[in-house]
């Protein structure tokens, strides 16, 4: 009598001889934590991308030629427009269930960044990042670099209003790159903005395969580091500590979990694009040079661009008439530089400042860090303050601030906020550190009471 | 009505699956928790109640499923609710969820395990050194020989990159500075009217083009607006550029190349009682009446303009090309004094 499950084993094993690669791969202890879950949520997405922009790719038609729309959406009939812009259109109102597939990528897409941004906040605060997953932690910065830009190359690709728009701010931050910026902008492009027809085929390829392949492999390559070293985990017991992991296995019980997270992810997506308009391009209308609209904003994940862009004081830096630096360099380029610059450095600069040079396992709590905390706290105010003026004209009309108050509010805030945030979030996790340590040492003498009480009596009855 | 019936029947499945799972499972705990005869699970666990569960959310994935399979059928493109399939499909998913966590919850093994992180090989790490370094025994000029492996790596490079050129004019930047307008071009408008200097009122905003050229060449779509000419403070060799009070710019913003679409009075305090151009991107404003200077935003140079004049049959025409270069700044990028 053999065990029928042992023929497809031994199958496997005869042939790959990786017998125990698998049983290892099945034992993989994951610790159990929600904010584990976050990265998981990233891969998840993206899985969703992959599939319903596999979906979108069967209809979508990259061509700048243009067509005259005669269609189900009226409003648009006998509008001239391009054959991009035209087929996604017709994806949204003559292909069943297209709309759908588009408003949940589109979601996907948005989801999938602030998954990574989320990710990359608990791996920054608890210390994850420190030796030896450094290595994991700039990969897991290109993934989302790589991330905005394949976003931002999607949204371009539809031609329509917006997408415009936003493309001609992108060939205007490009071209403000000193000396490179006007030749490496015609390469792309082909020509100057709108560009050559070709540019549509480049940023196609670029979206649809290039950047894909890229983030997929990164992701494996994230995953990959992430396993061979292990998950870090917090110190919830003595058992867990900087040599012994302690998890729930991957085979039988984190398999089941992972998947129902897949399940809601991609459930939580696709309601979300049935339910929840996003980027109704037949609204915007197709995009021409010499059109522009007033209240655009981009995708959330480049609201901090705009921000950036549009808090930048007028000025380039001039030689006599010669231009040598275009203002958008400061808002599209230094800035964003600036912000990968310094999380890419923040594992050796923090190790220098610190000294701590030690093989980390065990995750920080963030208190137990105040200097990191602080830094990390004051950091992301500078960057969310610039992400929420880039919204400026929206408050505006919100909550009627005028643009101009709000340029001068948010340009002394951007640099006080995170000061004073810097201040106060160190020594709130200074207190709550030593408030742990003092009740550590009460709850460590009143042990140490009762085991002498104990003693005591044990002695008076003997 | 078939998208209600189809709804209804769907409705009616749902309800009696869950109450009939409900009814068999009280069942089974009203027989007073009999264990199975051949050793199975005793019905009425807390694992047989888990399974029910299981089923249940299974059943209504199921259900939702064909919803979309249904939805998908009962409509034609044009009519088809994208909200009905959205719930449909992702509610499926969430389903499929629900009953993956009661999986994991209670019907696998949730023990926890421990082991040790893997740890270094320094022992490994050395003979990997020692590997490396004996392997290059044999050679006696290294030096030589890893100059040149650099610069065949370095010319093979070259040679891989080259037709990287032929993407765009990449070293040939002359095509940034070109504009389609030249003295004697004649205005029109999107359809190919040419502009009358009479169509042209106050307070209106009018986009125009070179006539016969592509609209679509950045330097082609133009601003033109009448102003009374006695407030016009252009700069004196601009005197002649505006007749009738007429004036163009180019509609490119300067900035980061949108399109300057707004003419409005500004909203932040007045500098102005009169309108300025506004770009709705980043907000950069140009000054018509001054000779398109930057009075706020961003920007870092005045929106460049257009010499008009008005030919024999009243049309507007330009009267040479603007002012400085049209678009984003670049590097390079000359502004002539005015």
């Amino acid at each position: 009598m053999t065990d029928p499950l042992l023929q497809p084993v031994r199958f496997i094993d005869e042939r790959t001889a990786a017998a125990p690669a698998i049983k290892k791969l099945l034992r993989y202890p994951f610790p159990d934590h929600w904010s584990f879950l976050l990265g998981e949520i990233a891969l998840y997405a993206f899985i969703v991308l992959i599939v319903t922009g596999v979906y979108l790719a069967l209809f979508f038609d990259p061509s700048t030629a243009k067509t005259v729309y005669h269609g189900p959406y009226t409003p648009l009939d006998g509008a001239s427009m391009s054959v991009a812009y035209k087929s996604v259109v017709d994806i949204s109102f003559s292909h069943q269930a297209g709309l759908l597939m588009r408003q949940t990528h589109h979601w996907a897409a948005d989801v999938f960044v602030a998954a990574i941004v989320m990710h990359l906040m608990r791996v920054f605060f608890t210390g994850a990042f420190r030796r030896p997953r450094e290595l994991t932690w700039l990969v897991g910065l290109t993934i989302l670099f790589t991330a905005l830009l394949e976003g931002y190359l999607g949204y371009s690709l539809v031609d329509d209003l917006l997408s415009g728009m936003g493309l001609a701010i992108g060939y205007g931050v490009g071209l403000s790159i000193p000396i490179i910026g006007g030749p490496v902008m015609l390469a792309l492009f082909g020509a100057p903005f709108p560009g050559a027809p070709e540019f549509w085929s480049r940023m196609y390829i670029a979206h649809v395969f290039i950047f894909p392949a890229l983030l997929a492999t990164l992701i494996g390559v994230h995953l990959a580091l992430v396993a061979a070293r292990h998950h870090t985990q917090f110190a919830e017991s003595p058992r867990h500590s900087e040599r012994r992991i302690v998890g729930l296995p991957m085979f039988p019980a984190q398999v089941p979990r992972s998947l129902a997270l897949m399940f809601f992810v991609a459930g939580l997506l696709f309601l979300l694009g049935g339910l929840v308009q996003i980027n109704p391009i037949w609204q915007w209308g197709p995009f021409e040079p010499w059109l522009g609209t007033n209240g655009a904003q981009p995708d959330w994940y480049l609201g901090w661009l705009i921000g950036a862009l549009r808090l930048m004081p007028s000025f380039d830096v001039t030689i006599g008439h010669y231009t040598l630096i275009p203002n958008p360099f400061w808002g599209g380029v230094a800035f964003p530089m600036v912000v990968v610059g310094v999380l890419a450095a923040f594992p050796w600069v923090e190790r220098r400042l610190t000294g701590d040079r030690r093989v980390h396992n065990v995750a920080d709590r963030p208190r137990n860090a105040p200097n990191r905390t602080a830094f990390g706290v004051a950091f992301l105010s500078w960057v969310f303050l610039i992400f929420v003026f880039g919204a400026a004209d929206r408050i505006y009309v919100l909550w009627d601030l005028s643009y101009n108050t709000q340029l001068t509010l948010f340009r002394v805030a951007i640099w006080v906020v995170p000061a004073a945030l810097f201040l106060v979030v160190r020594q709130l996790s200074r207190n709550l550190r030593d408030a742990d340590v003092i009740e550590g040492d009460r709850e460590a003498a009143m042990h140490e009471a009762e085991q002498r009480e104990r003693a005591r009596v044990a002695q008076a009855g003997s | 009505m078939r998208p209600r019936q189809w709804l209804l029947a769907l409705g009616t499945l749902l309800a009696g699956r869950v109450l009939r799972r409900r009814g068999g499972a009280s069942g089974d705990a009203g027989a007073g928790g009999a264990t199975g005869s051949d050793g199975e699970q005793v019905s009425g666990t807390p694992e047989r109640r888990a399974e029910n569960v299981v089923l249940v959310l299974l059943g209504i994935a199921i259900l939702f499923a064909a919803g979309f399979v249904a939805t998908y059928a009962a409509f034609s493109a044009r009519h088809i609710p994208n909200e009905l399939l959205g719930i449909c499909l992702g509610m499926a998913l969430v389903f499929i969820g629900g009953a993956l966590t009661v999986v994991a919850k209670y019907l696998v093994v949730n023990e926890e395990i421990e082991e040790d992180y893997p740890s270094e090989h320094p022992e490994d790490q050395r003979e990997i050194a020692q590997m490396v370094r004996e392997s290059g025994g044999r050679f006696t000029r290294k030096r030589l020989l890893i100059a040149a492996g650099t610069a065949t790596g370095a010319a093979l490079g070259a040679a891989a990159i080259t037709p990287v050129l032929s993407l765009g004019p990449i070293w040939y930047t002359q095509p940034l500075d070109r504009t389609p307008w030249r003295r004697g071009v004649r205005l029109v408008d999107v359809d190919g009217r040419p502009l009358a200097a009479s169509a042209i009122e106050q307070e209106s905003f009018y986009t125009a083009f070179p006539e016969g050229a592509d609209p679509e060449n950045i330097g082609s779509p133009i601003i033109v607006i009448r102003v009374d000419p006695a407030n016009l403070r252009l700069p004196r060799a601009r005197a002649t550029w505006a007749p009738q009070g007429i004036l163009a710019y180019s509609k490119i913003c300067t900035h980061a190349g949108c399109a300057v679409a707004l003419y409005r009075k500004p909203t932040f305090p007045v500098v102005e009682p009169e309108p300025e151009f506004v770009c709705p991107c980043h907000y950069s404003t140009f000054d018509p009446f001054t000779g398109g200077t930057v009075t706020y935003g961003p920007a870092g140079r005045p929106l460049p303009q257009l010499p008009l004049m008005i030919d024999a049959s009243g049309d507007l025409r330009a009267a040479g090309n603007f002012s400085g270069r049209v678009g984003p700044s670049w590097w390079n990028v000359r502004e002539p004094p005015v």
